[in-house]
This record gives C-alpha cells, structure tokens and sequence, in this order.
C-alpha cells in the first residue's frame, strides 16, 4: 500500500498547480456520460494504464475494509476540477457528480502482483454506477465484465495458507446488491467513520478535494489492532463493513431484520443477540440464533462467516475463501459476552 | 443509454426484431443455452435488457455456476418451458450467489422455465412490486433433503404479487414462500415436498386458491413473526386448495421456525389476524387438517402481537385427519381420545370461529407463555360467535393479469 500513496503522491506532484481533479488524461466528458465503454483505459484515470499509477485524484484506505478473498485493494478518488466532496452531518461523504472512486484488486503472488481487476464507481448525473473491468492477459488494458466472471488463482494468505480459488468478479448487478440504499447504488467504504485519506497528502491538497476535511475523522479502530480499540468496538467496525452494507433498513438484507451498522444498538435483538433465523434456512445450521451470547459455536452469524457453500456462506457475494481473522475476532466477541 | 462498443457482446446475443404489439424500442434478447460461457452471456443479456424487452431463454439444459440477478424493470424472461425439453437452469454445480435467480426491478414477468438445485433460495425477488411468476418449476431433483434450499419462489417486500402456475418441489423451507409484502395471489400451483408448502408470512392481503399442497411437512402456512421490519399480518383468504397427504417427515435444519411444523399439518395460523380458510379439500393430514396457533416462544419485540385473531374455518371438506399427532404429547392426547384427535387443533390462544361440522381440539393454553407440556386438552366448540365481515378479493392491477391471459 505504501507503493501506492507513493505514486500517487508522485502524481500529485507532477500536478503541480495543484488544483484538484482532472488531469488531460481523464476524459471528465466520458465519465459523466452514460457509457459504459468496453476498455478501461478509456478514462484514463491511470498512467501507462497502471493500476498502480492514477493519473489523478487523491488514494485512501479504510479503518476496516470489506473482506475479498485476501485481495490487496488500491483505492483512490478522481474528483472532477473545481468540485469538492463534503462530510454531510451523518458522516456520509458527498462526492459531487463526475466523481470516480476506483479500486484495483489482486494479490502480491499472482501475475507479479498485478491487479486482476479494476472496479469503478461513478457519479453520474442520474446516479452511481458500478462498472467491473478484468485485465486482460497482456496486463495493458482491462476488458469491461457486465456479466461478471471467475478468475482461477492461487494466492497464499497471510498465515501462509495456499488457496485454489475461482475468484468471482461480481457482476454489474453484484456491484449493486451490496452498493444498494433504497435501491440505487452508493459508495460503502468511503464514510467519514471509516475513511483515511492518504497520509502523504497535504493539508493544502485535502482542501482542493473535500469542503471540509477536518470533519474526516474516523471513529472506528483499525479492525485488526489490538491495541486501537476493544474486541468489541473492533467487531463492530467489522460488521459495520462486512455487513451493514446490506444488514441496514434500506439495505439489500433488509427483510431479515438483522441490523450490523457501527451505529446501530449493540445490545438489541435486531444486532443478532438472541435473535432467531428469519430466512435463513441451511444457513442457520441447526442453530437457534444468529448470536448466542457467550457461545460462538452455537450463534450461527459465525457458521456462516466460517462458510463457502452459497446456500449458507455470508456475505452471499465477494468470498470464495474464509476470512480467518475476521472470524476468529467475531469468535471472541461473541465467546466473551456475558451467558445469559 | 448508449453503448460503446458493445458489438462484441451483441454479437453473442442474437438481437432479433421487436414484435409489432411492443412499443417500438421493445426488443427480444435470445441467449442459447450452448452458448460458450453462456452464464456470463445469460447475466450479461439481464444486465443490457432495456425496459420493455424480452430475454428468451433457449430450449435445453443450461448449467450454472453462478446466481442470475435482473434489475430492469418492466422486462421479462421467457423460456421454452418449465418441463423437460423446456428451458432447465440447472444449478447444480452453483458455486455463488445465495439463490439461483433474484429480481430487484418492478413489472417483471418470469415464464416457462425451470430452476434446478439451487444451493440457496431458488428464485427470489425483493422490493419488486407488480411481479408475475408464471408457468414456472423449481426443484430439488432428489427430493426432500435437509441440503436443499430453503425457498423455492421467493418474493418478499413487495406489492402486487402473483404466482400462477407453479410448480414447487423439495424446499427445505417453504416451496412458495411471500414474506413482508401486501397484495398477493398464489394459485393454480403445487407444492409438494416441501417442508411448508405455501407460506405467507408477515404479509398483508392474500388470496391463496386453486393450489395443490400434498406430500409437504406442512401444506399451507400463514405465519407472522417478530422482530421483522413488517410484522402484523392480516387478511388471508386460503380456499379451494386441495390440502392432503401432508406426510413428509420434517426436514428443515433446526432453528428455523418451520421446523417446529408437525409433520401432517394441513393448515397452520400463526399468530395472524383475520384469516378465512374455506371451501378447501382436506384428507390424509395425520396431525391435523387446521391448525391455529399462537406464537410461543421467547421474543422481545414489545410491538409484536403473538396471537391469532379473528380466524374463521368454513365450509371445508374433511376427510381423515389426526390420526398421527406430531406434536409432543400428541399420541398419549390420540390414545386417551381412541386412537386419533378432531381435524381441527387449536392451542387455545386467540380467538377463531369453525363453521365446519367437525371437531375442534383445544389445548387450552390460552397464554403463549405456558408452556406446551401444561397443555389441558378438551373438545372446543367455537361455531358460537359472530365472524367478523367477509374479506373481499384481492384485485392485482391489470397489468398483471393480462401477462397471463
């Protein structure tokens, strides 16, 4: 990840005017129109169609990130000339029309660390749109996968498990299941209690891309520092990025009546505590609760968690592996709540 | 919306010319099921499909590895048929996706195909208002196994929802389950196999007529549960159904609420208001032929009204019932009553009027708190009271109904 703040404050540098947004490269007119055009480098949101080199914008990391199969993700941010975001009251961050967030996914062993795939989220007059690119063999350019596809690949994960996976780049729809409120498609990550900018940019810079910057202050903990915050508080903020996303009222979950937002209470039937399967079939494996206080291998939120089979494994969409790590910490969450 | 570009995959869909009854932008999208990559082409087609189109689904055996999702509306997927030499979406070798079909855009219309062993739900769609499922089969091929899906047909959060013409088999939950929705038509289906044959749950406004359920856990259940966005369902017309031989050994996983179902239940309230069961075939259901219940076990949901309410039976045809009770203590109540209990099994909780010239078993335990080994079983006689007013039918807008004409 350092690479990547490196390069793009390397690009930032080279725009030397410093005033926010497009460089020549990216065609602001093709971002704002409703094309969904067949190669990425279309845009030209990179340098020599680099992943790893955004020819613009401003790269952030997450507090917690939502876990895909142990894929290192490079995320950055084009905002388009003379507009800025804004950190609305609620935390969430309004990105003004033209923005594209952009995030490379891939492994550090496989094709030499090259992105498999390129996702775009972008604000279009009408709304967002999610559009998945896959590179191509060669590594120049990305092919646009409306219909999504599986990507064999072999990756060892960080406690040096070897894994054989069909990664599934999610479809165009896929995109939305997840991105969804109300049904229209919004960003996940970028919220100010989970959102970093990059540290190598300026005060000067953060004020070219945000209205108010100072009010990006991130109140959850890193999810995997022990020392940034309690069990607890680090579980929440990983169910508020794992889950929440469709686990909300407006969400794609929102039937089943299981609520995983960082703001949500913690306490209630409606966070799992207690709170019998709705929907759920195999997926409550024989289970009375989603959590059983005190009793992880009897609260079927980790039964699903520690899942591949579709018909049980959540989320629905995005994993093809366990999250062992994640697990393990909703494990001794759920195991050190007081039995009632 | 304008594509750049897309000529490669438009070649691969086979864009044939609009039918003249169709507004003149309305275009039929034909995917073949020999198609190389033909899941991606599939999704690809639902993704490009614009408002008004058709996806043709071609004749054949499609085999899938992935969940299909549509998020257009007004579109509809047709295929060749819902049997053999039709049009087969086979999901045995799923490897993604919690159901094998979800639609999230209103004024769909699903037709004359099949989904097979999906690992999930079947087909589901959510917040897809004006819905038509028709002439449609989901399946798990091997029968009832505690492995298969949970929903067959799967529709939740939405208005103005009909299915027609199905057929339903091996859900390891309900085979049509309409969940948090209002306006609903379910008939001229079958279940069978299922744990629940048809069930509507925390759903308001229901007319369920015309089906078969036979060789469930449980034929046709109307539930409502706690601590759901929606909750407090209400009017639910279940008649002319023909409800027999409900004889499949419960097979839900545990922890679901259909897997308290005893096995042999014909009909079963729970926790509803204003439900009419009437004029529907009963016979061969070993526990009971109606069943109404309260809702009993621990919740903490103060909004949540656990008791059945204003359920009126009438007019139904009764043949053998209760001759196998699967609930606890239910053989030793058969034993002391002669070998069997009346058709009709009510816990005792709520209210209800039976017309029908049939007994009525009361467990007595009007508090859903008291446990059900406390239960004082007797003979009820509850044709006494006035039925509330008649519910009237359900109307869906025309444009619905003339997708099936």
């Amino acid at each position: 990840m350092k690479r990547v703040f490196a390069a793009l404050a390397a690009a930032l540098l080279c725009a030397s005017g410093g005033a926010a947004g497009s460089l020549p490269g990216v065609d602001q007119a093709l971002v704002e129109s409703d094309a969904m055009p067949p190669k990425l480098s279309a845009f030209g949101l990179f340098r020599g169609n680099d992943p790893g080199q955004p020819a613009t914008g401003v790269g952030y990391t997450l507090r917690a990130p939502l876990f895909s199969d142990y894929t290192d993700k490079q995320r950055f941010i084009s905002i388009p000339a003379a507009k800025k975001a804004k950190v609305a009251a609620d935390g969430s961050v309004e990105f003004p029309v033209g923005t594209v967030l952009v995030k490379s996914f891939g492994w550090a062993d496989v094709n030499g660390g090259r992105a498999v795939e390129t996702r775009l989220l972008i604000h279009r007059a009408a709304g967002w749109v999610a559009l998945p690119y896959i590179w191509d063999a060669d590594g120049k350019d990305a092919t646009l996968a409306l219909g999504g596809r599986r990507v064999p690949v072999t990756f060892k994960s960080p406690d040096g498990e070897t894994h054989s996976i069909r990664y599934a780049v999610p479809n165009k729809n896929q995109c939305k299941e997840c991105h969804s409120l109300n049904g229209a498609i919004v960003p996940i990550g970028p919220k100010a209690r989970n959102f970093i900018l990059d540290p190598a940019v300026s005060e000067k810079v953060r004020g070219l891309y945000f209205e108010n910057p100072a009010a990006l202050k991130p109140v959850m903990p890193q999810w995997d520092d022990p020392k940034a915050g309690s069990v607890e508080t680090r579980a929440r903020a990983y169910l508020d990025v794992n889950c929440a996303h469709c686990h909300n009222p407006a969400g794609s979950a929102s039937n089943s009546g299981l609520f995983l937002r960082w703001t949500d209470d913690p306490t209630g039937v409606n966070y799992g505590i207690g709170k019998r399967p709705t929907a759920a079939g195999r997926g409550s494996g024989g289970m009375e609760f989603a959590i059983a206080p005190g009793d992880p291998d009897h609260s079927f939120l980790i039964y699903r968690l520690e899942s591949t089979d579709p018909g049980i494994a959540m989320p629905e969409v995005g994993r093809s592996t366990v999250h062992k790590e994640g697990a393990a910490l909703l494990r001794q969450w759920i195991a050190e709540m007081p039995k009632e | 919306m304008r594509f750049h570009g897309l000529s490669h995959h438009a070649a691969t869909l086979c864009i044939v010319a609009a039918l003249a009854a169709q507004p003149a932008a309305a275009k039929v999208i034909s995917v073949s099921a020999t198609t190389p990559d033909a899941n991606e082409k599939l999704q690809e087609a639902l993704i490009l499909a614009e408002p008004g189109d058709t996806v043709q689904l071609g004749a054949g055996t499609w085999t899938l590895t992935d969940g299909l999702s549509l998020d257009v509306a007004n579109v509809t997927l047709r295929g060749a048929g819902a049997g053999e030499g039709g049009s087969i979406l086979d999901f045995t070798g799923q490897q993604g996706a919690g159901e094998g079909l979800l639609v999230t855009s209103d004024d769909v219309l699903l037709t004359e195909f099949a989904v097979l062993n999906t690992k999930g739900d079947g087909i589901k769609s959510k917040g897809a208002d004006r819905i038509v499922y028709h002439k449609l089969r989901v399946e798990w091929t091997a029968g009832p196994k505690a492995t298969n899906g949970a929903y067959g047909i799967y529709p939740v959060e939405s208005t103005d929802v009909l299915i027609d013409s199905a057929y339903v088999r091996g859900a390891s939950d309900a085979g049509i389950y309409v969940g948090q929705s209002k306006n609903i038509v379910v008939r001229d289906s079958v279940a069978t196999e299922n744990v629940a044959g048809i069930e509507i749950e925390n759903s308001y406004d229901a007319d369920v007529h015309d089906n078969v359920a036979t060789k469930n856990t449980g034929g046709i259940l109307v539930f409502d549960l706690p601590s759901l966005p929606m909750q407090g369902g209400h009017n639910v017309r279940v008649f002319e159904n023909v409800v027999n031989d409900n004889s499949t050994p419960n097979f839900a996983p545990k922890g679901n609420i259909v897997a308290s179902v005893p096995t042999g239940t014909g009909v079963l309230v729970m926790a509803n208001r204003n439900v009419e069961i009437f004029d529907n075939v009963f016979d061969q259901n070993g526990t009971a032929n109606v069943m109404i219940v309260g809702y009993r076990y621990e919740h903490k949901d103060p909004k949540y009204q656990p008791l059945p309410r204003a359920i009126v039976v009438r007019g139904n045809q009764h043949g053998k019932a209760g001759y196998a009770p699967q609930f606890p203590g239910g053989d030793q109540i058969a034993a002391a009553m002669g070998g069997g209990i009346p058709p009709i099994l009510w816990d005792g909780a709520g209210d209800a009027i039976v017309l029908d010239p049939v007994g009525v078993l009361s467990l007595n335990l009007p508090d859903v708190k008291t446990p059900q080994s406390e239960a004082k079983p007797a003979p009820a006689d509850l044709s006494k009271g006035a039925p509330p007013a008649a519910l009237p039918a359900i109307t869906l807008p025309e444009s619905m109904e003339a997708k099936v004409k």
